[in-house]
């Protein structure tokens, strides 16, 4: 009995692998996706070596550069001949005519670039000790390739920090809402009558809220001034907590099919208690649907995020993230001084946009039906 | 079962999942309590510290202005405390809502006066305005704004789809799937930013509000006109963002029937293929869309939060917003429920248009 068991299990463990193996053959043939698969690699890779790539630190500041345009990079000296890239430091200005201050070269000292420069040392994934980061400039010269923001930090190093937040929230949220979904919808399938009728209804009842209108209401219930790890758990749970209605709904139909098998009925003959029958029997079946759903709902989360703090509801500065990266462009003047202020808004629909095109695959790939629509 | 009994039933069924909205929002605010610790236990009696216990209460007292003055005696307060019923266990808070709400006065009826006979009230907000005015005001300019948005992506996602369908592959279609996955990849709120950029560098359409601050003096054309303009950059965010997914689906659904059966026959038996495409195909693969439509209005709600509060909307998404930001209970409770109804209610009558439009489906 127990040998049998063993080469089911490694039966139902190829199955997997071979699934995974097909997936990742057809994104392979498929350019589009794979160049969003590229893409959303390049974003992981990029946010994960954000202290490398990035220039200054998260909080790094320079109160004389508030609100600077960004510092244009020189290819050509003053003669016109080609030369090494180089900056000029910015000066600020107030033009008492116009009442408005003005960044101005200072073209008296050049700031030449270098690459893999020692700078503000930092940890990289919180453990590696460096203080190499792939560009800058000497001091005092200064480079921001996006400008500053209003209390003078570099937007561009900001914007691969905010990416750490906006670009795995989404999946921690996951973490959560998966597994609370599978339960419920599978308790409510799998016993049925009553309590299937009362767990249901409380699940329609939480989506018949407009999920934003919910989310914006508990983000605001949240205390301020909370340390921003635990700011950041909060906001996983709370972008957790309006997204299980919907996949328990879903598991719980599978779950109505799927315990009506043999399977499901011969181990409850041997005795099995429920929960381990929903847990290693029934939910194991409705993996290909999950992976689909995991894919698919990923964009949703990022720009739930992203919305939140775009509204100061979810991550606080001084912690960057995309969306509250771009509460500054609420005031229009700001983004016609500085239009690139905006690119943390290109890069959520450069990674929205991403996971649309795998996601769309994976399922055209598990669910052969959907195909036929592409 | 007939359509005025349908509806009935479903208002009904309506109540309990209103009255369970107004508990879950009441006590969401108004209660003191403690998330976490969370710790992620890695086996070997270790675990992961993910974070501390975090106490959760509402931050915003509504009387703070008086409980800080020092002037005012305790008596005073005390008083206050007891006419807000701020003294009270929660349940009597709530209880106390519920009665408000629920205000009849049979006398009245007596009287013949049908309007004294039910004076509901949802509270004040913490500025003291009645919650009622201000609902019935964003409410009206929410629906004025979605009813337009959902008209506009039908009269254009659905052409644009049945278009796509019938040109399957081509290189029309083809530009439209890559459009419409960039238009449903782009943020609503960046769309909406950039409008706002658009809209001040060419002063064509006004930026904020919904009518102009000489509306009082136009006569009824130019008022048409003068809402018209104030409605063109939020209807334009979220119709971009409605339009991508409806298109899609209309082409995927007409793509399906196209490959059926009976539109085989209907060819084989000589129609022309006009009809065969918008008498038979197209009627068919329009009703998911009109289920679909439920869902459509929970998103543009949502959506429409970030729009309104970009483009100064006065709607309910900005008013669901100031009332989080500053947690005023009465008006939290009172946009929740009605956002929520209004789903209820777009969902019952995408369901009601179906029944209408195709007679084989039955209500129960």
């Amino acid at each position: 009995m127990p040998v049998k068991q063993a080469s089911n299990h490694n039966a139902q463990g190829s199955l997997e692998l071979d699934m995974l193996r097909s997936v990742f053959k057809r994104i392979y043939k498929d350019r589009v996706t794979f160049i969003s698969l590229i893409i959303l690699v390049g974003l992981y890779v990029a946010i994960a070596v954000a202290d490398i790539l990035a220039p200054y630190s998260e909080n790094w500041f320079d109160r004389s550069l508030a609100k600077a345009p960004p510092t244009p990079v020189y290819f050509l000296d003053e003669n016109g001949s080609p030369s090494w890239p180089y900056v000029f430091r910015y000066e600020r200005r107030f033009d008492p005519a116009t009442f408005t201050q003005q960044y101005l070269p200072n073209t008296d000292q050049k700031y030449y670039l270098h690459f893999f420069v020692q700078g503000e040392p930092y940890r990289l994934f919180g453990m590696i000790p460096g203080n190499i980061h792939l560009f800058g400039v000497d001091k005092p010269g200064q480079i921001s390739l996006l400008g500053n923001d209003i209390n003078g930090r570099d937007i561009f190093s900001r914007m691969w920090f905010g990416g750490q937040v906006s670009l795995t929230i989404g999946f921690l949220a996951l973490f959560v809402v998966f597994p609370i979904g599978m339960i419920y919808g599978g308790i409510a399938g799998y016993f049925g009558g009553r309590i299937d009728d009362l767990m249901m209804r409380f699940a329609e009842i939480i989506m018949s809220i407009p999920s934003f209108f919910l989310l914006i209401s508990l983000a605001a219930i949240l205390p301020p001034g909370l340390p921003s790890s635990q700011r950041f758990g909060l906001v996983v749970v709370i972008l957790a907590f309006i997204g299980w209605a919907g996949i328990s709904r879903v598991i719980r139909g599978m779950v109505l099919a799927i315990k009506r098998e043999e399977f499901v009925e011969s181990s409850r003959a041997i005795g099995l208690n429920a929960f381990w029958i929903i847990v290693r029997h029934i939910l194991p079946q409705t993996t290909s649907y999950l992976l689909v759903a995991l894919t698919l709902s990923v964009p949703g989360y990022i720009l739930a995020e992203s919305s939140l703090s775009f509204l100061g509801l979810g991550i606080q500065q001084p912690d960057a993230s995309w969306g509250n990266m771009l509460q500054e462009a609420q005031d229009v003047s700001n983004i016609i001084e500085r239009p690139l202020m905006l690119m943390p808004g290109f890069l959520i629909f450069l990674a929205v946009l991403s996971f649309n095109v795998v996601g769309d695959a994976v399922r055209d790939i598990l669910d052969p039906k959907s195909a036929l629509r592409r | 079962m007939s359509i005025p009994i349908y509806i009935l039933k479903r208002l009904l069924a309506a109540i309990p999942t209103m009255v369970i909205i107004s508990m879950i929002s009441f006590f969401m605010m108004r209660y003191d309590f403690t998330i976490g610790p969370v710790d992620i236990p890695t086996g070997g009696g270790q675990a992961i510290h993910l974070m501390d216990a975090v106490r959760i209460k509402n931050p915003i007292n509504p009387l703070a202005g008086i409980e800080g003055n020092p002037q005012i005696s305790e008596a005073a307060k005390a008083h206050a405390r007891h006419m807000m019923g701020l003294d009270q266990p929660m349940y009597v808070q709530y209880w106390r809502w519920v009665t408000n709400l629920f205000d009849f006065h049979p006398g009245q009826l007596a009287r013949g006066s049908f309007a004294g006979f039910w004076t509901p009230s949802l509270g004040t907000t913490f500025s003291g305005e009645d919650v009622i005015d201000i609902l019935i005001e964003r409410g009206r300019n929410t629906l004025l704004l979605n009813v337009v948005v959902l008209m506009f992506s039908w009269l254009i996602a659905i052409p644009l789809g049945i278009h796509a369908a019938l040109h399957w592959r081509s290189m029309t279609d083809r530009m439209m799937t890559v459009l419409a996955a960039v238009g449903m990849s782009f943020p609503s709120f960046v769309l909406a930013l950039i409008l706002a950029v658009f809209a001040v560098q060419t002063n064509l359409f006004p930026l904020g509000g919904l009518y102009s601050e000489h509306f009082a003096s136009l006569n009824i054309f130019q008022k048409i006109i003068d809402v018209a303009q104030h409605l063109t950059l939020p209807a334009v965010v979220l119709t971009i963002g409605a339009l991508a997914s409806i298109q899609r689906q209309m082409r995927g659904n007409l793509l399906d029937v196209l490959a059926a059966e009976y539109v085989r026959t209907a060819r084989a038996k000589g129609l022309p293929e006009h009809k065969v495409i918008y008498k038979h195909a197209v009627r068919t693969a329009i009703n998911p869309l009109v289920t679909m439509m439920g869902y459509e209005l929970a998103g543009l709600l949502g959506g429409a939060i970030l729009v309104e509060k970009v483009l100064n909307y006065p709607g309910l998404g900005q008013l669901a917003y100031k009332a989080a930001i500053e947690t005023d209970t009465n008006l939290v409770m009172a946009t929740l429920m009605t956002a929520a109804l209004l789903l209820i209610v777009g969902n019952l009558l995408a369901d009601i248009l179906l029944k209408v439009i195709d007679p084989r489906i039955e209500l129960e």
